[in-house]
């Protein structure tokens, strides 16, 4: 099969144009020589399946960057047939210099001036018939956005793949001629086929930027958006997710349970606890990450997250982490698993996985719904808000040091430095798009993880199937016991060390398990907690369950997105680490202090 | 030789100052991505705003506008007309 390779700078609408080509249809696939992932798709183009691959923005094919590597080992290992350079016609000025570069590997080449209905309205004018002749590579303006001029090069695409390769050169860095020749070569073609005006009008981007990025205003109007976002996802998302709980209680009552009555009980439960449990819990995280992921793609691809680093960089980079770090952590405190799928808009591996590393100590909603019950059950009403309103303090404040601590080891190579490309509008189709290959991406990469680890846990809190569930006398109940010894001196009791094994699947299951453990639900359950811990306990659990390992499907997202056992481990042992070592502190502060 | 009165690093320009890149002295890497998004000796540059809190700039060449920070911005020289 005939291979295209889309190539191009950052902010060139390269991946809305292959969105296009595709219609949504890709995958991520592996490719000798390369470790992170590239979306490719196929299409049927000039009665031929083609497959193409969206490779990932670059400003220099010489550059250092990690993405700049990565295109330079795909170029190598897998010649493509035809690569596609996509430049935007705004920039033009400069993107020049990229395609010149590529011009010089033989490759088979298409130029795509993409955003030309953009460069228009800047009164910038393109000659594509003089450029074509002045490069000798076919160029076409068009706007991948609308589909202006898409057929076009649609069909001049089909018409380059019929010719053959010409074949790369076996040492690609020493058949390059030095800079000063491109800077001529650059200014020939400009001279000739584009006119720029001297200074460009002021637009639509710079009179919202005086007011988005106002040295006053900037951060509250930041802090304002962020809030508003983080509603509408909880706003929207939380009822949708409630309902897909529904949908799988509702399938569970009338045809499973029914269906399965007939086998022994222990297998039931593994089917039903276990397993389909399992697959209700990847279910939930469904509607979150949809919403999560529209909602993002309208802050980042209107260009606002590049805004969100100028106003936050200040700030973050003493914390060796950058603006677009701070938008994820803030999301977190909605639901981990998107926050740090999110990461991914950073191009620096270090700096993705400090902000990994950093996102699991955000309170997320589940963990709430767990510090609600337990200040409710025992805090006086007024002193209840207090203690959950200062479990966020706690949480900012382990996320502040876990970066102040890992800075050293995760050093950010990659010079800060961004575009700040003008507002753009994103249309439906790219936001839903969006949302769809990421739900695809958490399914496909974190379901076995997450379905796996609830069977275990239910195995755990099951077996033998002579003791009572989630019991002393289970296997759970025995690691319990066994772990004791590290649980007392924070305060926590062995019916709760059962507990927190509950809560490393989902803290959603947390107050459910207590119900489970002590057999009492709801009145009867907060009462006879408020019998059994007084309020240093209590407290120091929450603590606990803040800090330790947010849920399963935040473990399995962290392995997948960081692709590394051993980061996955030290984020494990590290929060774990320091949940233990902030109860120790508080619980035997509190003791000695004589409460 | 410019005397030095004249020759100023980026990062002293106020907003809405304009000047011309006389040298980029930084490492390969930054250099080069410098190069890339159009900071070439003789260039003409803008910085259109500084964020708060010793934050990044904003600085615009031709029709891009990029966010560098403080430290970085030092080590691009200036002239200022």
């Amino acid at each position: 099969m005939k291979r295209i390779a889309l190539l191009g700078m950052p902010n060139t609408g390269k991946s809305t144009l292959f969105n296009r080509m595709t219609g949504g249809a890709a995958r991520v696939g592996n490719w000798p020589g390369i470790t992170v992932d590239l979306l490719s798709g196929h299409i049927l183009l000039g009665g031929d399946m083609v497959e193409i691959i969206d490779l990932p923005g670059i400003y220099d094919i010489h550059g250092f960057s990690e993405d700049e590597q990565v295109v330079r080992h795909f170029l190598h290992d897998n010649i493509p047939d035809l690569a596609v350079v996509v430049l935007n016609a705004t920039q033009i000025e400069r993107q020049l210099s990229l395609l010149l570069q590529l011009r010089q590997y033989n490759l088979n080449m298409v130029v795509l001036l993409n955003m030309a209905d953009e460069a228009k309205k800047f009164g910038i004018t393109i000659d594509a018939a003089k450029m074509t002749e002045a490069l000798g590579i076919p160029i076409f303006l068009m706007s991948a956005k609308y589909g202006n001029g898409y057929q076009d090069a649609v069909h001049a695409i089909g018409k380059a793949l019929r010719y053959n390769t010409p074949g790369m050169a076996e040492n690609l860095r020493s058949q390059l001629e030095p800079e000063t020749h491109i800077e001529e070569e650059m200014s020939r073609v400009l001279d000739h086929a584009v006119q720029v005006p001297a200074r460009l009008p002021d637009n639509l981007t710079a009179q919202l930027d005086r007011l988005m990025l106002h040295p006053l205003l900037g951060l509250p109007i930041f802090f304002g958006i962020m809030y508003l976002l983080f509603q509408g996802i909880f706003f929207f998302g939380q009822p949708l997710q409630s309902a897909v709980g529904d949908f799988f209680n509702w399938l569970r009552e009338l045809l499973l349970a029914p269906a399965l009555s007939s086998l022994p009980p222990v297998i039931q439960g593994l089917l039903l606890d276990g397993i389909y449990n399992g697959v209700a819990t990847v279910s939930a995280f469904i509607p979150i990450i949809v919403l999560f992921f529209l909602f993002m793609a309208i802050v980042e691809d209107t260009g606002y997250l590049s805004r969100a680093a100028f106003l936050m960089d200040a700030l973050m980079s003493r914390l060796g982490l950058d603006g677009r770090s701070f938008v994820m952590l803030l999301m977190g405190f909605g639901c981990n698993v998107p926050a740090l799928m999110g990461t991914r808009v950073m191009r620096s591996r270090s700096l993705r996985l400090l902000s990994m590393l950093v996102i699991p100590f955000s309170l997320c909603s589940a963990r709430l719904q767990v510090f609600v019950f337990i200040s409710a059950a025992l805090f006086a009403p007024g002193s209840a808000a207090l203690a959950v309103f200062s479990l966020y303090l706690f949480s900012f404040a382990s996320a502040i040091l876990t970066a102040l601590i890992f800075k050293r080891h995760f050093q950010n190579n990659e010079p800060f430095v961004l575009e700040l490309p003008p507002y753009r509008f994103p249309t439906l189709r790219q936001m839903w798009l969006r949302g769809w290959h990421e739900v695809y991406h958490f399914v496909h990469r974190a379901s076995k993880f997450i379905i796996l680890g609830v069977v275990f846990v239910w195995l755990l809190t099951h077996l033998p199937t002579s003791a009572t569930p989630a019991g002393p006398d289970t296997w759970a109940g025995h690691v319990g016991a066994w772990l004791h010894p590290l649980f007392e001196p924070i305060g926590i009791s062995a019916e709760l060390t059962i507990a927190l094994i509950f809560g490393f699947v989902a803290k959603e299951i947390v107050i459910g398990s207590l119900a489970v453990i002590y057999g009492l639900g709801g009145h009867a359950l907060s009462h006879a907690l408020a019998i059994q811990l007084d309020w240093v306990q209590a407290y120091s659990f929450m603590l606990f369950t803040l800090i330790y390992t947010p849920c399963l499907s935040t473990v399995a997202t962290l392995r997948s997105e960081s692709k590394s056992i051993r980061f996955t481990l030290l984020s494990l042992v590290w929060s774990l680490a320091l949940a233990w070592l902030t109860s120790l502190a508080f619980y035997q502060g509190a003791r000695a202090l004589g409460y | 030789m410019k005397t030095p009165e004249f020759t100023h690093s980026l990062s002293d320009l106020a907003p809405g100052e304009s000047a011309t890149i006389v040298s980029i002295q930084t490492d390969d890497a930054l250099r080069q991505r410098l190069l890339a998004l159009g900071f070439r000796a003789g260039k003409h540059i803008e910085v259109i705003r500084r964020a708060s809190f010793s934050g990044p700039l904003q600085v615009r060449i031709g029709t891009t506008d990029i966010l560098l920070r403080r430290q970085e911005a030092a080590k691009i020289t200036v002239n200022k007309p």
